[in-house]
């Protein structure tokens, strides 16, 4: 592994935009690991939580934005719950998410396909159609038998609607999306 | 009070069970719920995790809504809406942030005094009916059945959003659950994540977050899990199937929403509760504590019967020692 | 002789491993003794009263306690004797903690072991004799050694409590480590400002007399009435007539000569007065680079000098002074990091200490309170500290914590920042000890307000590269080496006992530990005394220490020489030595071997006799065993007691 210079690898530019989307003084954080001790996702992470707040101090935008962890963070909240100086870290989490979308980085494209389905399910019916959902996933990514096993299980139960329930104000709701994609633009 | 009710999604489709019991559990305890008009999805953790003001709006949109209808407050059975509506209203407390959220509306709120408070439907329960008088509706006590009480991540948390029960420990539906007879075990992942909606996309976080949760509540002597949530009723039950039992060892367990056990309480029929919806058979549950009463009535019985012979022999000697003397 | 054991159980702390009741029952068979028992806390409250009861009760004349180290308790259990009518010099104590529950589990032999020691000393106690104590006048004067902020609190506390105070100071001004400081943590207050009144409180005090520029040559006697030679070095400038202008300084050729003051970072004349603020503020000459005394030309102040001041000619000077008892605060140096190869080991001029760094920060250093790097003058903007150096590592021999330079650091880092706002300072550190008011705080603010990058790890290596250095080292919270290319590197250097500290304990007469630190004698209960009678430490002599703690302790110790002074006349202690003159043969051996003078000859009907002079004896036996006729005795420590000792131990 190379030698970290941590003057060039430093982007002020990046650890201020982090401080002031999510509101969080990353200084205020002094690295005990409670957050990491307590993820229940941890095991899946290619760097655990304390070290996204580690090297988001040591303002290391590739490190954090490119990790799978911000993707399978499940924004339960245990680390912001028990962290001892406060810090909202899961909304740290989420605010890396942010510009890591906003910069086209996705390290578990999974993750973000089902996202994307669900709001596009959004979009356009105006409340999620979930079976639509998951055939949009599946479309997507190619993931045939996803769940296949629970078919069976769940389709006696009648619960899955077999069309989508859409409301009245559809355009409504196409129109934030469409208004937050121009801002975004902006 | 003017409580509107916001379903959330989910209770079209996969949660329906819960807002059938919900809706029942209600009318029954006279808790009359306003339906939002024409509501729309929160937008959930996808919109949250790609941007607030989105997020935000989607939310808010809601809000807006409910007010229109004169309510001032919103009940909502699902914790990932009530996390995207607390923390869209605790969010437009912030001017900047409320008018990037107008920008995004139709109809904005003007000031944060328009948006109603949000609250969970069990918050509604215990706080505003209170225990009491839910206690007082019991016509079918849930005698013999130990139940596991599970909270979700969210529900309570953060702290500082959330506003209801302890963070870290809650017991309102601990509370609500032995109110209605019910025997509430230990259990210590009342708040433990069950994976969320990461099922489809890497059912391994799920598998094993949610193992870990059925495997506590069966070492605990759970005859069934409780929850508050369609999303971890969704993991625990109808992914049963796929979890990681730690130790291996997979069992039966029934998984409730708390207003099924609330309903039934109350004398609701079961039809109206969903409970053929769910996937492991609820039966499994009402069997094992229909056992564990009768255990303990044999038990009773046969120390009754105990005490009852020695007191035979006693006055038996007695009677034969006055025999004698006489 | 009636005599009454009392064995404890000291709780657990020796009932745990002796059979405690078991050893008062072999007790009672022991000669002379009529009365034995066990205890649970023999010096509580309750265990001394039995102890004055069965006194009395059982027409006691002598008294064993078994139990811990006499060097706690062999004072409390004399007074509980005396309380009963006895004389304290007729109780003896068995160590059956110390000696044995704390080094040995074997039950059994633990309480063989006791029970021979109880022996020992009920045997030795047969010998015992009343010994009483005689008084003496005191010298209610002190000497403080040593004008740090340690000893100038000292002295005035002392001199504001009547009594006179002789201080001596080794450089040519007091004010000791503090007044190189630019600012203090936590509170970061100017250092000279807080310091600067209390030392002109110093120099105008009536009480206090200041020997700067002079050491302490040799101590005699004990407390009360200690004789001290101090030599006053020669300083080339008379300073009776000094007025401290200045204009020497001015007109001096010799510009070379190293900056002590300064910490060698530049250079300055060869007559000089160290700083604006010095006490007293009188110039002196150093020979080793004033042309007067290398070339043996120049003259030049001696000209200049309105008052005529200067003698090149002026020789040292010893006085003495009588005080009664003495406050050592001598402070400490600093870890010479030039072991540390890796970091240059001296060879980088932009490698500079953390005391260095207070001169390039401090408004009166040589930069003016600007801070510009040694090479090149440049002002750094990435300054890296690294924490630790010569502390907390064993292969220096620097196993310590120097305590105070996490907190130095953290002031230093924050003062970069407030000198060169687009600066940015790292810190690598081991742990971050930040244990004093408001300290943790401190830190933190260094962190979230001045953004200053804390990387945690050590720095392996330092390289110089172009006109920067690489700091190589490594973040163990990122898990991953990492380099950083500074401008300039501050070692947070090491506290280490002051140069000769050891040199000056052997003539105080106190211990010190294997860094050289004093000793004090005891860790938690007696901070501020040593073992020696009248010889109190005060500040960083006796371990690195911060500001607050060094004045807490200069206090301390002066309220100690206040106690000490507040009685009129001090008991001598009368364990010492006593010549038989009739088996004296006045061979002189005791008198040419005594290490404190205490034995003279007289004369005694024509013949020639050793004597002992009662104040000066220290009571040490070497003279008993010098002595070929076993004329000289130890009072309390005779032959025949040590015998008796033995002999129960070798013979029964
Ligand atoms: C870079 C640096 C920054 C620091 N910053 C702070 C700070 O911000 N706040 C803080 O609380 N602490 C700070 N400290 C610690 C502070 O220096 C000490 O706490 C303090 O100086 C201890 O005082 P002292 O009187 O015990 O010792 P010293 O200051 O060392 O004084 C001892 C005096 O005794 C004299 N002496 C030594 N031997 C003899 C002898 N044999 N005969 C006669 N005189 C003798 C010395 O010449 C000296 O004048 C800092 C230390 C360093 C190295
Ligand atoms: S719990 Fe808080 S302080 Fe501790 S490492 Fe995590 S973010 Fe930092
Ligand atoms: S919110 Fe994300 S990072 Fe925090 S504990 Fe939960 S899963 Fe881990
Ligand atoms: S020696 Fe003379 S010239 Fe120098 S400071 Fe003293 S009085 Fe002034
Ligand atoms: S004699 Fe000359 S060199 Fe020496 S101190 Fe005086 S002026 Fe300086
Ligand atoms: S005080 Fe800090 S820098 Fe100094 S030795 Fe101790 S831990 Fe190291
Ligand atoms: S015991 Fe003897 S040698 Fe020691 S100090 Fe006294 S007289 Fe001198």
């Amino acid at each position: 592994m190379d030698v970290t210079n941590l003057e060039s690898v430093r982007d002020d530019d990046f650890i201020h935009a982090v401080m002031e989307e999510s509101g969080q003084d990353l200084t205020h954080c002094y690295q005990c690991g409670n957050c990491t001790a307590g993820c229940p996702c941890g095991f899946a992470y290619d760097i655990q939580v304390s070290q996204i707040m580690r090297n988001l101090q040591a303002g290391r935008k590739d490190k954090v934005l490119n990790s799978r962890s911000i993707w399978l963070c499940l924004s339960c909240s245990s680390c912001t719950t028990r962290c001892p100086n406060n810090i909202d870290v899961a909304r740290v989490m989420d605010v890396l998410r942010h510009i890591a979308r906003r910069e086209g980085r996705v390290a578990e494209r999974g993750v973000t396909t089902f996202w994307d389905a669900f709001l596009a399910s959004v979009r356009k019916h105006g409340r999620v159609y979930e079976l639509g959902v998951v055939a949009n996933y599946v479309a997507r990514t190619g993931r045939v038998w996803t769940d296949i096993d629970l078919l069976p299980r769940i389709a006696p139960k009648g619960k899955l609607s077999p069309m989508p329930h859409g409301i009245q104000g559809r355009d409504e709701i196409a129109r934030i999306f469409q208004r937050y994609e121009e801002e975004r633009t902006r | 009070m003017n409580l509107a009710y916001y379903p959330g999604c989910s209770g079209l489709g996969t949660s329906r069970e819960y807002e059938r019991s919900t809706r029942a559990a209600c009318t029954a305890l006279g808790v009359k719920l306003t339906d939002i008009p024409d509501w729309s999805c929160c937008g959930s953790t996808p919109a949250h995790a790609l941007e607030h003001a989105l997020s935000g709006a989607l939310s808010a949109r809601n809000l807006v809504g409910a007010a229109k209808v004169g309510c001032d407050t919103v009940a909502t059975p699902c914790p990932s809406c009530l996390s995207n509506l607390k923390t869209a209203r605790h969010r437009m407390a912030d001017d900047g942030f409320r008018a990037k959220v107008g920008r995004l509306l139709d109809q904005p709120a003007e000031k944060l005094a328009d948006l109603p408070d949000v609250q969970s439907v069990l918050e509604t329960l215990v706080t505003r009916v209170g225990l009491d008088a839910i206690r007082a509706k019991v016509r079918q006590p849930l005698a013999g059945l130990r139940v596991a009480p599970y909270y979700g991540c969210i529900m309570t948390r953060p702290a500082d959003v959330m506003r209801f029960d302890d963070p870290e420990n809650p017991t309102s539906m601990d509370d609500l659950l032995t109110a209605l007879g019910a025997e509430v075990v230990p259990f210590p992942y009342k708040v433990e994540c069950c994976g969320a909606s990461y099922g489809v996309t890497r059912r391994d976080i799920v598998a094993r977050l949610s193992g870990r949760l059925l495997g506590a509540a069966r070492d605990a002597g759970a005859h069934a899990v409780v929850v508050a949530c369609p999303l971890c009723q969704m993991n625990l039950d109808l992914r049963q199937t796929q979890v990681e039992w730690p130790g291996g060892r997979a069992v039966d367990m029934p998984v409730f929403y708390f207003t099924q056990l609330l309903g039934r309480a109350l004398g609701v029929p079961d039809a109206e509760l969903g409970l053929e919806q769910l996937c492991v058979d609820p039966a499994i549950a009402f069997r094992r504590a229909a056992q564990a009463v009768a255990a303990r009535q044999a038990e009773e019985a046969a120390l009754a019967a105990k005490a009852a012979a020695k007191a035979a022999q006693a006055k038996q000697a007695a009677s034969a020692n006055e025999g004698g003397r006489a | 002789m009636r005599i009454g054991v009392f064995v404890c159980h000291c709780g657990s702390n020796i009932g745990g491993t002796v059979d405690v009741p078991g050893v008062a029952q072999v007790a009672r068979a022991y000669p002379d003794v009529v009365f034995s028992s066990d205890t649970m806390y023999a010096c509580s409250e309750p265990g001394q009263a039995a102890i004055v009861d069965a006194i009395r009760e059982h027409a006691l004349d002598g008294v064993v306690v078994a139990s811990c180290t006499p060097r706690m308790h062999e004072p409390t259990f004399r007074r509980t004797v005396e309380r009963a009518g006895l004389n304290r010099y007729m109780f003896e104590m068995a160590n059956i903690r110390e000696h044995v529950s704390w080094i040995g589990k074997d039950r059994e032999a633990n309480s063989n072991k006791a029970a021979e020691l109880v022996r020992m000393a009920v045997e030795k106690l047969r010998l015992n004799a009343p010994l009483y104590p005689k008084s003496f006048d005191v010298t209610k004067r002190v000497l403080v050694i040593g004008g740090g902020v340690a000893g100038i609190q000292a002295a005035l506390d002392c001199a504001d409590g009547g009594i006179e105070v002789v201080l001596v100071e080794r450089e040519s001004t007091i004010g000791g480590k503090m007044a190189k400081l630019d600012k203090t943590f936590p509170t970061v207050d100017c250092s000279s400002c807080i310091l600067g009144p209390k030392m002109v409180d110093v120099s105008q005090h009536p009480n206090i007399r200041l020997y700067a520029h002079a050491e302490v040559e040799k101590i005699g006697g004990y407390v009360g009435n200690f004789k001290v030679d101090v030599r006053r070095k020669a300083t080339y400038v008379d300073w009776e007539l000094c007025t401290g202008c200045g204009l020497c300084m001015e007109k001096c050729p010799s510009k070379k000569s190293p900056d002590a003051f300064n910490e060698h970072v530049g250079v300055t004349t060869s007559i000089n007065i160290p700083f604006p603020q010095a006490i007293p503020k009188k110039a002196i000459i150093d020979p080793t680079s004033c042309r007067q005394f290398v070339k043996g030309k120049c003259g030049v102040c001696a000209k200049v000098c309105p008052t005529g001041a200067i003698r090149y000619d002026m020789e040292d000077q010893v006085v003495t002074e009588e005080v009664g008892a003495i406050i050592t605060a001598t402070g400490y140096d600093l870890f010479d990091y030039t072991r540390y190869a890796e970091y240059g080991g001296g060879r980088y001029p932009d490698v500079i200490t953390s005391l260095q760094y207070e001169r390039l920060l401090s408004a009166s250093g040589p930069t003016g309170g600007h801070v510009k790097r040694p090479s090149d003058g440049k002002e750094p903007k990435t300054v890296v500290f690294i924490q630790c150096v010569g502390s907390r590592d064993r292969s220096v021999d620097r196993p310590y914590c120097s305590g105070f330079c996490c907190m130095y650091t953290a002031k230093q880092a924050v003062l970069t920042k407030d000198h060169i706002p687009d600066s940015r300072s790292y810190v690598f550190y081991m742990d971050i000890r930040a244990n004093g008011k408001m300290y943790e705080e401190f830190t933190r603010r260094a962190m979230e307000e001045y953004g200053v990058q804390y990387v945690r790890g050590r720095v392996s290596m330092i390289v110089p590269q172009g006109d920067k250095y690489l700091v190589r080292g490594v973040d163990t919270l990122l898990g991953e080496q990492v380099e950083v290319p500074a401008d300039l590197v501050v070692l947070a250097v090491g506290a280490e006992s002051s140069h000769g500290a050891p040199q000056l304990a052997e003539k105080l007469r106190i211990s010190y530990d294997n860094y050289g630190f004093f000793m004090e004698s005891h860790c938690k209960l007696r901070p501020v005394e040593t073992n020696t009678a009248g010889v109190y430490l005060a500040g960083a002599c006796q371990g690195p220490k911060d500001i607050p703690s060094s004045v807490g302790q200069g206090s301390a110790a002066a309220a100690k020489v206040l106690g000490l002074f507040s009685r009129g006349r001090l008991e001598s202690d009368p364990q010492i030595s006593q010549v038989d003159v009739r088996r004296c043969v006045g061979c002189g051996k005791c008198i040419t071997t005594c290490p404190y003078g205490a034995i003279e000859w007289m004369e005694l009907r024509g013949e020639m006799k050793a004597r002992v002079i009662e104040t000066v004896c220290q009571g040490c036996g070497i003279c008993t065993v010098t002595c070929p006729q076993g004329a000289i005795q130890l009072q309390h420590f005779t032959d025949n007691q040590i015998l008796a000792e033995v002999n129960a131990l070798c013979l029964s």
